[in-house]
């Protein structure tokens, strides 16, 4: 055996240079014009900073970011608990509870939140004498509440979906698991299945939340000053369009924000199921 | 490298595109609102009716250039005008110093105050912002009478809509206290059945700076020859006596003012 | 009940051809939306499937803006924004003229902006469905990158895909109704005005939802008859 010999020993050869190919170059243009459009971006809001429009709105925008999260926090919530009826009803063996949570779903799943937002609010004044008389105006004649109300049924239907599709999923084996343990069916439920649903159901319900922070943008139509609402007034008083520039930033790092945090969540709870 | 080709057959498409457009003014773009009666309204039909469609009309035959409409909501008007949907605004734009600095007006075409009308079984009993205290006010967004119930009203709650039409549904089906406006649309709708429920509490004294100093023609800041061209046109209507005739169509009084 | 028939009738004294002139308007603009919405969120599927980092990265910047922004402020931007802006390019390029974006032109944009980035996320997934020995069978046969892709891989990727499209679809008939709020006349606008006019909100908002439910049932229909047809290969094993 002897040493290798550096004259007959090859060295590896040079791996192939990267080519400027076609989608090399289609990719570099498009980052490039990304990144000539965010510095663009940060140099156009950096220098609006100390202007005016920020002096004057940007009180308003924090108030308005408040409201829109008073709004998702509560609707959501309150779709949460109304969920679980609806979800438990549409799986129900009896027609009478299956086919009435079946149409509500397909109702407000099927129709626009702005269509039944506009039908609450405005039509709840029609009905004025009738709800004065069962003492419900007090509650429709603020606009706050009506939107509090239409998103909260709006998202019930998504979220008893979203509950069910989950119950389903786990399989029947845990109940008949359960069931030969001697465990009643109630605590099989509430211990064994829901557990295992909710770990599925995790990231449809971020989804959800997410949905609901862009659509809650709709209550700025019915006099609601919320972070879209905010904006649009600084926007007519001020016809100055970095009023939307800064909603754009605002809601895409609220929605980013709570995307990564929810992915951590995620990542946390589920951290057994990792292979 | 084909990429690179596109790209630059994409830009000389989109160069072609543009081409250069003498303004010698021989046609106009008017915008207006379309929901403001008796200034501006449609009809039924989709036809373009008011005082200021009427006024556009003489001022436009009076300064011998074709004219047309164009509709716009309210709160797109002015970002409409820069953006060149059209030329200029006739739609009862009050002249203020908020809306000097974005774009330019004629002399006024009109002046008239605000009013606050409330249900008829109101029990609000003065214009003042005591009298007005917690109740809630309805005004159209981005017009004088919204920055006036702000600045002036404070103790009121204010409620900005779109359009005069929401607000009207909102005061008579009880949501909301009162509303604020120009006294002249306010009485024109209290005239209609539709504004059966309410009545005019009164009319407030206009503070100079958020009023301004009445209904002009909003025209871009770089098109000083057209509001050169609509203030002659102003002045000849009022002297040829066009202008009263208009007038003395829909009002019972006289809307130039003082 | 006859007063809500003669309102909702045709002709002089009823809104039912306003209604309906309003329902075209929607699904106009739905369909007019789709093959834009379609066409580029394939694109950016393909720019996120690639091997190339940099090309990856913009097409998820891209998705990850249009998937945060709010439908409604995305719109607003679309609709003024756009306008100020190829002005303001035009005149720095040193030419004087005047674009018109208007509002079924700015909802058209917004909404396909919106679409195409969750369509991209269909195709993605669809993509992960088809196997490496497809690509490889079809160069193997000597067809071309851009043939494999086209005739390999595209009628597979849009029978993977056809599910999560037919939902978008779905989802975006029911956003064409924001486009009411830069003043198209579409079914939520022309309700609008009817309600406000007639003083009868619950009446034609409630039939402004109903209308958008039988849209969704008629789309429902047809997606299913889309979805089995394009299965008809799999019938027969």
């Amino acid at each position: 055996m002897t040493a290798a010999n550096p004259e007959t020993s090859l060295p590896r050869p040079p791996s192939p240079p990267r080519t400027w190919s076609n989608t090399r170059i289609l990719g570099h243009v498009l980052m490039a014009l990304w990144i000539i459009s965010g510095v663009s971006l940060v140099f156009y809001l950096g220098s609006n900073v100390a202007s005016p429009f920020v002096q004057k709105y940007w009180p308003k925008y924090i108030e308005g970011f408040l409201v829109t999260l008073q709004i998702v926090g509560v609707s959501l919530l309150l779709g949460a608990l109304l969920s679980v009826p609806i979800a438990m009803a549409r799986g129900s063996r009896w027609k009478i509870f299956s086919w009435p949570a079946y149409g509500y779903v397909y109702f407000f799943r099927g129709t626009p939140l702005l269509a039944q937002t506009f039908l609450i609010y405005y039509g709840a004044g029609t009905f004025r004498p009738e709800l004065e008389a069962v003492g419900l105006w007090g509650f429709f004649r603020d606009a706050w509440f009506c939107v509090i109300f239409a998103f909260s049924l709006n998202t019930a239907a998504y979220q008893a979906e979203i509950l069910r599709g989950a119950v389903l999923n786990v399989s029947r084996g845990q109940w008949e698991g359960a069931a030969a343990l001697g465990i009643s069916k109630p605590v099989t439920f509430f211990k064994v299945i829901l557990p295992q649903a909710l770990m599925v159901a995790l990231r449809p319900y971020g989804n959800e939340i997410i949905l609901m922070i862009k659509g809650s943008a709709i209550a700025s139509i019915i006099t609601i000053y919320d972070l879209m609402g905010e904006t649009r007034r600084a926007y007519s008083r001020s016809y100055d369009f970095q009023a939307y520039i800064w909603a754009a930033v605002a809601y895409l790092l609220i929605v980013e924000t709570l995307r990564r945090v929810w992915d951590k969540i995620e990542a946390r709870l589920t951290r057994h199921l990792k292979r | 490298m084909r990429v690179l080709r596109m790209a630059a057959a994409a830009v000389a498409v989109l160069a072609a595109v543009g081409g250069a457009e003498a303004k010698d003014w021989t046609k106009v773009r008017i915008g207006t609102e379309g929901a403001y009666p008796p200034f501006n309204n449609m009809t039924a039909d989709g036809q373009l009716v008011g005082f200021d469609i009427d006024i556009a009309n003489a001022l436009c035959e009076e300064m011998k250039v074709e004219c047309e409409f164009v509709t716009s909501d309210w709160d797109g008007i002015i970002p409409g005008l820069q953006a060149g949907k059209f030329d200029a605004i006739i739609a009862s734009m009050s002249i203020t110093e908020e809306r000097k600095q974005k774009v330019d007006f004629t002399n006024k075409y009109y002046n008239t105050p605000p009013a606050i009308a409330v249900p008829k079984d109101s029990a609000i009993s003065g214009t003042s912002d005591a009298d007005l205290k917690d109740a809630v006010l309805g005004a159209q967004s981005s017009t004088t009478h919204s920055n006036y119930a702000e600045e002036k009203l404070p103790s009121v709650e204010l409620k900005l809509y779109p359009t005069a039409d929401e607000y009207k549904l909102d005061v008579s089906s009880g949501r909301i206290d009162a509303v604020i406006d120009d006294v002249v649309v306010l009485s024109e709708w209290l005239d209609s059945d539709d504004g059966s429920c309410c009545k005019i509490l009164g009319t407030l004294t206009p503070d100079p700076v958020i009023n301004g100093e009445g209904a002009g023609i909003a025209i871009r800041k770089e098109d000083g020859d057209l509001t050169e061209k609509f203030n002659a046109a102003i002045e000849a209507i009022l002297a040829n006596g066009k202008y009263k005739e208009i007038n003395d169509k829909y009002f019972s009084f006289d809307v130039y003012g003082g | 009940m006859n007063e809500a028939l003669t309102l909702l009738s045709f002709g002089d004294q009823g809104w039912g051809d306003t209604i309906a002139f309003g329902v075209l308007v929607t699904v106009s603009l739905a369909i007019a939306t789709l093959p834009f919405g379609l066409i580029l969120g394939f694109l950016i599927a393909l720019a996120k499937n690639s091997s190339e980092p940099s090309l990856k990265l913009a097409a998820n910047i891209y998705t990850t803006i249009f998937r945060g922004l709010p439908e409604l402020l995305t719109l607003f931007l679309v609709y003024f924004g756009v306008q100020i802006g190829l002005q303001q390019g035009l005149k720095l390029l040193g030419f004087e003229t005047y674009i018109e974006v208007n509002s079924f032109v700015a909802g058209m944009v917004a909404l396909a902006l919106v679409f195409s980035s969750y369509a991209s996320e269909a195709f993605l997934s669809a993509f992960k469905g088809i196997p490496q020995g497809q690509y490889e069978g079809g160069y193997a046969l000597g067809l071309s990158k851009y043939q494999t892709l086209t005739l390999v891989v595209l009628p597979q990727l849009i029978r993977l895909a056809l599910p999560a499209l037919g939902n978008l679809w779905l989802i975006l008939l029911k956003e064409t109704s924001l486009v009411s709020v830069i003043g198209l006349s579409d079914l939520i606008r022309e309700s609008g005005i009817a309600a406000r006019v007639t003083k009868e909100p619950f009446l034609f908002f409630g039939i402004a939802c109903l209308i958008y439910l039988v849209l969704a049932i008629i789309s429902s229909t047809g997606l299913a008859r889309i979805e089995r047809w394009s299965k008809r290969g799999d019938v027969s094993r």
